[in-house]
Order: structure tokens, then sequence, then C-alpha cells
């Protein structure tokens, strides 16, 4: 960490006369030229960033290693030992084994859910003219620049006069209604690139429109429901608003509040490295997925900005 | 392509749209109404109260405050996060050593490597993120005051979150933290799509990098900039910043009303004190402010679209 913030301002100086004045600078080796200083300028700066990212990462990895005394103590030296057994206290006495399992319940449904309304809204809305189609998508697209939490007060009420607060299905549900803007902005987008001619095909060879789309639409649109799946998987197991509101009963807590949960209340007999061992624990799924699908995930991620 | 038609429309609509009016749409027509009214929450009686509710915002310090900082939390952060992408998203793409016989331009080595590390705060769950930075900021056992003292500034020890005029910047350094990486690859994939030639009849030309980089990326790239400034200004006024700002601060909103945003007194009065129709009218003031920084964003940004 000392790198990462000492020399910032000694590259940015000769970067800054590299790019704006634009003199070649000598170098004693003769090799030209501003492509080398500026290739080492560049090199600089971005090495620093990376630093930047990573370093309270591992650090977090570190310190959920180490034991209670010496985190306090001294915050960047290296674990006495390994303490496995902070990972097993925070999987088993912090309950980190029912929220992981209540998140993957919740994220597990919502995708399904989220995924199959929303492409068979997304199809109607892309592929068929009728009255208030645009009326229709306007409302769903709509929904992506309103505050949530405005809507969040009166949801609270809706939701618990249904019966469906601090359940399971009931978060199902508002995460599925939640994602539903973005699914079907980008899918109705999706289904309109699609030819038009092998859904006719099909149509005249007597297949109804519901088998039309189930049989030949959907696995046509197997990519754009990869990049919105992943999109809202990400989204959807990182959400920290909506349970906050609508899931306060301690024992349906997802990830996410359940962490929160155990370092404000310090419930936890002020066992740091028991948290520190679950908020890691947090992490790794999710970098690990993404390391794996790097590619996939950036598409996913980025796909709805550069439409 | 007639033939049932409509009850084909009706059967796919009805569910999503149904579920998303119920969940999403109607609670927003209510809460606009509630704020008409003095609804506590907690019991389902109420009446009209006109806009006594608007008056006694119009009165309300906290209120001022937390529009104060959520209005810096859609001009600062996007400044910054999409200043520091754009740098080193150009950085990536023509930072590169140039070899001989080569493109003018060229990425620096290991351009996807960087991508991928950048990436990584985006994967995370904010509220992750803000509880290991609220332990990073920790005045005593914290991990940033630890390199301090072991730089040899153990004079300079700064109280950060606890600290009234640095709580505000620390919880918005994690913001720029987290997403900075995303505008990075996002504007990474649209500085690769410019074609070379642009760059190198630039150079010809004898134009420096500040100037092609000026005077051909940023205008090429503009449409995606813009969206991204939206994106982000609306993520720095609801989900995200309630989350940071929940989680890190003391309070939460502290200290002394120092990092309170609207989003998070929105909740604090519905939830907290039991005032939800006060809640509703702050919650209508935030969506007035979001739609009308799109609308600012959009407008000033507007531009001719250049083909390429």
């Amino acid at each position: 960490m000392k790198t990462t913030e000492t020399p910032a301002p000694l590259p940015a100086e000769s970067g800054a006369t590299v790019s704006k004045i634009d003199v070649p600078v000598p170098r004693p080796s003769g090799k030209k030229s501003e492509g080398g200083v500026l290739n080492v300028f560049s090199h600089g700066v971005l090495i620093i960033w990376a630093i930047m990212v990573v370093t309270p990462l591992l650090w977090a990895v570190m310190t959920s290693f180490k034991s209670d005394s010496s985190i306090f103590s001294s915050p960047w030296s290296l674990p006495d030992h390994l303490h496995f057994d902070n990972w097993a206290r925070a999987w088993t006495d912090a309950n980190m084994s029912d929220y992981f399992l209540n998140t993957v319940l919740v994220v597990g449904g919502s995708l399904v859910g989220t995924l199959v309304l929303g492409s068979m809204a997304a199809y109607v809305l892309a592929r068929f003219d009728f009255p208030g189609n645009r009326f229709i998508y306007y409302l769903f697209v709509g929904g992506m620049s309103f505050p949530i939490m405005l809507a969040l007060v009166p949801l609270f009420y809706v939701v618990n006069n249904m019966g469906l607060l601090n359940t399971i299905h009931g978060l199902i549900l508002v995460y599925i209604a939640y994602s539903l803007p973005f699914t079907v902005f980008f899918l109705t987008a999706f289904f309109r690139t699609l030819p038009t001619s092998v859904a006719e095909a099909a149509f005249v060879d007597g297949a109804s429109h519901t088998r039309t789309f189930f049989q030949i639409m959907l696995p046509m649109a197997k990519p754009g429901l990869i990049s919105v799946g992943i999109f809202n998987f990400l989204g959807q197991w990182n959400q920290y608003m909506l349970p906050t509101v609508l899931n306060t009963d301690p024992d349906k807590k997802v990830l996410t509040q359940g962490l929160v949960q155990l370092a404000v209340s310090q419930g936890y007999k002020g066992d740091w490295s028991g948290l520190f061992a679950g908020l890691v624990m947090a992490m790794l799924p999710v970098l690990g997925a993404y390391i794996v699908f790097q590619r996939q995930v950036v598409q996913g991620l980025t796909a709805g900005a550069l439409k | 392509m007639q033939h049932g038609k409509y009850r084909f429309i009706v059967g796919f609509l009805a569910l999503p749209l149904g579920l998303y009016a119920l969940f999403v749409v109607w609670p927003f027509i209510q809460s606009i109404y509630y704020s008409f009214t003095d609804w506590t929450g907690l019991s389902p009686e109420f009446k009209m109260v006109g806009f006594d509710n608007y008056t006694r915002m119009v009165h309300d310090d906290i209120f001022w405050k937390s529009l104060e900082h959520s209005l810096l939390f859609a001009l600062v952060l996007p400044l910054v996060t999409i200043s520091l992408a754009l740098f080193f998203a150009f950085m990536i793409n023509v930072g590169g050593r140039r070899r001989k016989g080569g493109p003018a331009i060229s990425g620096v080595r290991g351009s996807s490597f960087y991508k991928i590390v950048y990436f990584f705060p985006q994967v995370l769950s904010i509220a992750i993120v803000a509880l290991l930075f609220a332990f990073a900021y920790n005045p005593d056992s914290g991990a940033i005051n630890s390199i301090l003292r072991g730089v040899g500034l153990g004079s300079v020890q700064p109280l950060w979150l606890g600290d009234p005029s640095l709580a505000l910047w620390c919880v918005m350094a994690v913001l720029v933290w987290s997403t900075v990486g995303f505008f990075v690859v996002l504007f990474s994939a649209g500085m690769a799509s410019i074609p070379t030639e642009l760059y190198e009849s630039a150079l010809l030309d004898g134009a420096g990098r500040a100037a092609t980089f000026f005077r051909i990326t940023l205008p090429l790239l503009w449409d995606t900039v813009q969206s991204g400034w939206v994106y982000m200004g609306i993520l720095a006024l609801g989900a995200e910043s309630f989350a940071v700002v929940q989680i890190m601060t003391t309070g939460p909103g502290g200290p002394d009303y120092s990092t309170t945003v609207l989003v998070l007194y929105v909740y604090q009065k519905a939830f907290r004190d039991g005032q939800a129709a006060y809640a509703t009218t702050i919650g209508v003031a935030l969506l007035v402010v979001t739609l009308a920084f799109a609308a600012i964003v959009m407008r000033l940004g507007r531009r001719e679209r250049l083909e390429f």
C-alpha cells in the first residue's frame, strides 16, 4: 500500500508534459520516444489502481485468518498461523450457512421467474402490434429511473397485507417485479434483432404462438438470456435495499443483510475475525464465478449501457 | 398470424404486467397519494391534510441537508468516476509501446489483466464493500490509519467516518472505488471500436495525446459517456448511496447529519419514526430530483451523433 500513494504525483507530471507539450523526450539509449515514456507512465498509473483495487480484498482474506487480538493490534501483520476456526465459527455459530441457503433459494426462484416472465413480456412487446403496446413498454422501462425507495414505503404494507412479509416466496415475487424493467427493456431490443422468418415458417406449419415462442424463439434468444441472466443474478445476489425493508425476520435474512446484522449489532460477541471470515465467504463465490465466466459477466453487465 | 393473437398477447402479458403493476406501479401511485395524508404507517386510519407535509418539508433542516448531500453525490460521483475511468481506459487503449511497422497507437500489454482486476468490485455487493471499508476507516485499528502510522505519519490520524467534515467524502470514495472498473471496461470497449486510422491521421497532423483524446476519443464516445453519467447519477441518488451511508456511518447518517442522504431519510422516517406519509413526501422530492437530473444531463449532453 505504501507504493500506491507516494509515486502517483511523479508519473502524473511527466505524463502531463508529454501529452500536452508533446516534446520528444531525449533518452540516453537513443531509443525513441514519446511512445516509451507514455508506456511507462500508463503502466505506472494502471498498476497503482490495480493495487488499490486488490489490496482491500487481500487484506480482508488475510484478516479472516487472524486472531481477534492481532486484528486490532496490528492490522497489516500476517497471521501468526492460519486460524481456520474463524471460518468454521462463521459458518455455524454466526448462521452464515442459513444466510447462504436463504440467498440461494431467493435468487434461484427470482432468477428463473424473472427470465420466464421477462422474456414472455418482451417477446409480445417486440413482435406484436396491439393498442397500448408502446404504453406498456414505457411503463416497464420507466421503472428503471424511478427511485425504488419511494415505492418501498407503501409496498411494505401491500406485502404485509398479503401475508408475504418475511417470507421467501414474497421476497422472490418482489425481486422479480423490480428486475422486470431492465429485463424487458433489454430483451425487447434483443427479440427485435432476431429474424422473423423462422417464427413465421413455424406458424405456417401449424405451431401455435405459445409453441413457437417456447420451441423456436427462446432457444434463438439464448445469448440475450445469458447476458440478462448474469446481470440479474448479480443484482439479486447482491441486493441489499429490498430485503432490508421487506425481510426483517432474523431467520429469513439473506447474505448481505446477515453480514451487516452481524457487524452492526456486534451481537456476535465482538468476534471480528469470524465476521471477516463471513465477509470473505460471501465474496469468494461471486469473485470465483466472475473469474471463470469473465467474458460473459462483462458482457452481461455492460450490455445495458451500450444499448 | 391473426389466429388467436389477442388471446396469446393477453395470456403472455397478464402475469408479468400484473406482478409489475401490483408491486411497482401501484405503490408508486399510492405513495404520491399518501404524501397528502397524515398516515403514520402504524395504524390504518388517516385523513387528507393537503400540502401540510410539503410545508413541513420546506422547513425541515435535515431534509435540506439530505438534499444537499444527495445533489453532491449526483454531481461529484459521476464526474470523478467517469473522469478516472476515461483516463484509465485511454491509458489501456493507447498507452502501448510503439513497435516498428506497427500501428501508430496500441494498447498496453496486459490490458485484459487490468480490465479483469478493475472489474472485481463491480461483482461484489455494495453492502459487503461498505462493511469492508467501514473497518478500514476505523480510527484506532483500521487499515488506513495503520498505514499512516507505518509510514511515519503517526501524528496524522483522522477520525474518518467519525469526523463530520470528512465522513461524506469517505463514503463517496468507497462508491468511486467500487464503480470505476465498470466504466473502464465500458469505455474501453467503446475506444477499441474507434478505427486506428483516425488516430494515425491525427498523429500525422501533429496532434499530441491530449489533443487526440479531446478531439477524437471523447466526441466519439460521447453517447456512452452520457448514458453512463445518467446511470451513475441514478445509482448515486438511490440504492447505492442508501447501502453505503446506512452501513458505514454512525447514526446512520451521522455524525451530526453530515452524511444523511434523501433515500436514507425516507427510510428512517417510514420505518424508524413511524411517519410514513412524511416519508413519501420526501420520496416525492427524491423522485423530482432524480427525473430532473436525468433530464438535465440528457439535455446538456445533446450533440449531433457522430458516425464512424
